[in-house]
């Protein structure tokens, strides 16, 4: 539109940043140039002072940031502008910031040796791997990899920006302690305890790098044969870890997300909802509200979720297979049981919940339950360690090994899905589609627990009654995609599979119109045909017919 | 197969098209003049703040209309000729009916100042207001000063909109106190405070004089009515309430007041013709509302109502209970019930204020026989479907105030504040023993 044009070329607030904002990008971008300069070895030799200052200024940075433009307002909502400005509108910076991080992720994921992995004498670490080297070796004891560094950064960024997202939201009791939550779970969870961790492995005892929170399927790799047999070799811990690793996909996870919603996990917990909530909070109102993205997100999200699970049956089915001595559960026997789980799980689920699924929800579901089953029986009668695939065939010639069907599967699933859509388009393109893209189409995880939340769950978003005036600020606002607007000015309540449970609609409705509870499952879904406030007989009328 | 025309793509219009698509199988034509698809009016004001794209504030996409056969025609109706029952519209074309529906909406009024009409004087109802703005006061180098006109609740929206940009905002109110004909006066003092705190130059018991324009005929400054005091500014917004939509139709032959004249069915005294929304006007108001009721809400419901009587359920337009909401700069409102500015004389109300100056309520009950009448709440959002309950069962005012907190609809994790309510209420209620 063409008023929205005149505007972007004048420097006037909201868009121009005030002093303490450019003093904050000030120690922000040096930070990042001491990280940049290490890369290229031009860091001075004390790593341990140019990291502490490095990381230091990119935290600080962002703080004062935060500061200049949150300390003197008012309390209330903070979006003057978010249209307006480059960053967060796709223009110039979020083009830049976007290909930036989206080379981030290649250079990580595909060419470390660039970032000094293993490029010293040696093959000791020197750039930026290297810099991280004391830091890792104070908490696991370990050389860097271009993993601690990346989990280092990922941190610093949850914290740094989650203090900006707590003082833009210092009214909202709900976002504040999901957000100190967030921030636990990742510096605690995802990053200290399992580096400690990694100091009790000795010569005759390894634990894996065990992220207790991040479960299979988003952890793709859980049940691999060699993270199962440390797990078994490390007797009770391992068994522990392993028996709880189980018990959180069928036990923990359901109950939690029967009682709360899936936002226990994905806005609570998780670290790619940690880092979507916090560095990606900017972007969220780019993400595509309209109906063709809805579609598309169904089939392309259960599409990964049955490509997860199948990996994973082909992945232990054929260590159970050739190993069998090994193991007390034989190839059949999981297979079997397999096939037996989702069978009862699909038919309980088409019979007891037939009333709240459409017909479109019931084909797919057929579809991808028959597509799991075939795949099932192949993987039952043929061999899979005995297939060779060339892999250069599917990665763009990143990778030009050969591999056994099942690890191929794996390596298939960790590039694709791992690498490619959970970080590099996931992350790198958070300026372009929205923070949520991975979380909304690609992660298994949300599927699954979206199928709990949609089915059996006292979670809702509730619509308070006739208040709604369709301003579309919950749907613009919507991380998700979600078009929030679309219910609540119907006076219907929120039942969606990919609400990850932010709160963020409720907190921009001007209205007040929109609540995050749990609550008794009778009238969780309702669908009013006529809004409240109307005439109380008309209301009578149209609902019995 | 009937006919159906809409006069207007707004809440009323699109609400009656929607539900007469559901019922029936009639052919449906909208006529708007504004914008080719329906938008939320109530988020302009957002579109300005950079809070939302204008596409942001059309809740349907644009492949709705033709997948529900809702026929969308762009043009300006300069005439109804009922006696043909055709649509005459400027530049010639002509649209014929078989049932007419009515929904044009409102216009801001303004009340004969000299120079309201020069540039860079406007309202902020229309869609054409928000580009008018966008030109005029597109940020503070151009726009040096603001000055609104009339201390409503789209001056107080239009304020916060011009704050968004650091543009100076003097805002004219012509009570003495913020919107106080509608708000009793320790909710009407609160928001006069944090009209303040935002840095907005309000001006109680002031009115305009005359807008001056400089030498192209632009706004150059206002004169205020009581001290003669000269404002420089670049823009002034008009925002003194609005009116019914209705001059084209003035010699149509159906009937007009301050609005069209319609009866409890919608009907306007021209068979076939139905008017719903701003534009419509009751010949006798139903209970405590006024007989135009230019409120987002109501437009909603007399659309359903009229969908009900076209599709052949001929069904009065009988509002339940009275609500409302808004919002204050950061203060959210809502209202259920009826509370009154001025106490009405059967009125007893309580009011309590927290203490950071940004929550408040004010609940109105009956003096003899304490029945809960309704309240006002400030910053505590509470539950609709409570209200709308309580108010049908006819609860007594302690009743409403012991269970307030089924009513409490605040996010989760956020501070109660119920007990210290019920602790203030029952200090000044003297004790029957």
């Amino acid at each position: 539109m063409a008023i929205e044009r005149n505007m972007a070329l004048t420097g006037q607030p909201p868009k121009s940043l005030n002093t303490i904002q450019k003093v904050g990008v000030l120690i922000g971008m040096s930070g990042l140039l001491m990280l940049l300069l290490a890369s290229f070895n031009l860091n001075s030799t004390k790593e341990v002072v140019w990291l502490t200052i490095s990381l230091a200024a990119l935290t600080i940075g962002i703080i004062v940031f935060s500061k200049g433009a949150y300390n003197k307002k008012l309390e209330g909502i903070k979006n003057d502008g978010v249209w307006f400005k480059s960053i967060s509108s796709r223009g110039v910076l979020a083009w830049i910031a976007g290909v930036g991080l989206t080379g981030f992720y290649v250079i990580l994921y595909f060419f470390a040796e660039y970032l000094g992995l293993g490029q010293g004498i040696d093959g000791s670490n020197t750039g930026l791997v290297g810099l991280f080297d004391p830091l890792s070796q104070f908490l696991s004891g370990n050389p860097a990899s271009q993993w601690f560094v990346y989990g280092t950064l990922y941190t610093v960024a949850i914290i740094a920006f989650g203090i900006k997202f707590l003082m833009k939201y210092k009214h909202n009791r709900y976002e504040q302690l999901r957000t100190y939550s967030v921030m636990f779970f990742q510096t605690a969870f995802a990053f200290i305890i399992p580096e400690l961790m990694a100091r009790l492995n000795s010569d005759t005892f390894t634990l894996p790098y065990n992220d207790l929170k991040n479960m299979w399927p988003l952890n793709y790799y859980a049940f691999e044969q060699w993270r199962v047999d440390q797990f078994i070799n490390a007797q009770t811990i391992g068994l522990f870890f392993l028996i709880l690793a189980v018990l959180m996909i069928f036990v923990i996870s359901p109950f939690l997300t029967y009682k709360y919603g899936k936002r226990w996990y994905c806005s609570w917990v998780c670290g790619c909802g940690g880092l979507a909530e916090t560095a990606g909070d900017s972007f969220r109102q780019l993400s595509d509200k309209s109906l063709r993205a809805w579609k598309i997100e169904r089939w392309m999200i259960h599409t990964v979720l049955v490509f997860a699970v199948i990996m994973t049956t082909a992945t232990i089915s054929t260590y159970l297979g050739y190993d069998d001595t090994k193991y007390w559960f034989t190839k059949n026997a999981f297979l079997v049981s397999v096939g037996i789980f989702l069978t009862l799980l699909f038919a309980g689920i088409l019979y007891f919940k037939r009333k709240q699924l459409n017909k479109s929800a019931v084909k797919g579901a057929t579809g991808f339950f028959i597509l799991t089953i075939v795949f099932l029986i192949l993987i039952g009668f043929t061999d899979f360690g005995q297939i060779q695939i060339q892999a250069k065939y599917f990665s763009f010639g990143l990778n030009d090994k050969s591999y056994a069907a099942d690890s191929a599967l794996r390596a298939f699933y960790g590039f694709g899905i791992g690498a490619i859509f959970s970080g590099v388009v996931g992350t790198g393109f958070y300026p372009i589609l929205g923070n949520r893209v991975w979380c909304r189409f690609g992660c298994p995880m949300a599927a699954i627990l979206g199928a709990q939340q949609k089915l059996f769950s006292k979670f809702r978003i509730t619509t308070n009654g006739g208040q709604c005036i369709s301003c579309g600020n919950c749907s613009t606002y919507c991380e998700m995609g979600i078009d929030v607007r679309s219910y609540a000015q119907k006076g219907e309540n929120i039942v969606r599979s990919s609400c990850v449970g932010c709160g963020i609609c409720s907190a921009v409705c001007p209205r007040g119109v929109l609540k995050l509870e749990n609550d008794s499952l009778d009238g969780r879904i309702n669908s009013n045909e006529v809004l409240l406030g109307n005439d109380v007989d008309l209301m009578n009328y149209v609902n019995n017919n | 197969m009937e006919h159906i025309v809409i006069i207007g793509n707004g809440i009323s219009g699109v609400t009656a098209a929607r539900h007469i698509r559901k019922m029936s199988d009639k052919k449906i034509t909208i006529v708007s003049a504004e914008t080719d698809y329906f938008f939320s009016r109530t988020a302009l004001m957002y579109v300005y703040m950079g809070h939302m794209n204008f596409e942001h504030t059309q809740p349907y996409e644009n492949w709705f209309w033709k997948k529900n056969r809702i026929d969308l025609k762009s043009g300006y109706v300069s005439e109804v000729d009922y006696k043909n029952s055709q649509l005459n519209f400027k530049g010639g074309e002509t649209l014929s009916y078989d049932k007419l529906i009515i929904a044009v909406g409102s216009k801001p009024n303004k009340f004969g100042w000299p120079g309201q009409d020069l540039d860079g004087v406007m309202g902020m109802y229309h869609k054409q207001d928000l580009e008018k703005l966008e030109k005029y006061a597109p940020n503070k180098k151009v726009c040096k000063r603001a000055v609104i006109v009339g201390g409503g609740l789209i001056g107080i929206e239009l304020a916060e909109m011009l704050r968004s940009r650091d543009i100076p905002v003097t805002f004219l109110v012509r009570e003495n106190s913020f919107w106080n004909g509608v708000l009793p006066a320790g909710e009407s003092a609160m928001i006069n405070r944090h009209i303040k705190n935002h840095h907005i130059d309000l001006r109680l018991s002031t009115n305009l004089k005359e807008i001056v324009a400089d030498e192209n005929g632009k706004v150059k400054s206002v004169i205020i009515q009581e001290t003669g005091e000269v404002i420089d500014c670049d823009v002034v917004g008009l925002t003194a309430g609005v009116s019914p939509n209705v001059d084209f139709l003035k010699n149509s032959g159906i009937e007009i007041g301050r609005g069209i004249k319609v009866n409890r069915f919608l009907e306007t005294n021209i068979p076939n013709i139905y008017a719903i929304g701003d534009c419509a006007e009751q010949h006798e108001a139903i209970g405590n509302r006024r007989p135009v009721e230019a409120v987002w809400y109501t437009g909603r419901m007399m659309g359903e109502t009229l969908a009900q009587t076209i599709c052949g359920n001929k069904i009065e337009y009988k509002p339940g209970h009275w609500f409302n909401s808004a919002k204050f700069l950061d203060i959210e409102y809502q209202t259920y019930g009826w509370v009154f500015g001025k106490p009405k004389e059967y009125e007893a109300q309580f009011h309590w204020i927290h203490q950071d100056d940004t929550k408040c309520i004010t609940v109105s009950y009956h003096k003899e026989n304490n029945e809960f009448l309704g309240i006002n709440t400030f910053g505590i959002r509470m539950r609709h479907e409570v209200f709308d309950r309580w108010l049908t069962e006819k609860r007594d005012v302690d009743y409403v105030m012991k269970h307030l907190i089924e009513a409490n609809f605040d996010p989760e994790f956020f501070r109660n504040f119920e007990k210290d309510i019920l602790n203030a209420f029952q200090k000044q209620q003297p004790v029957n023993a």
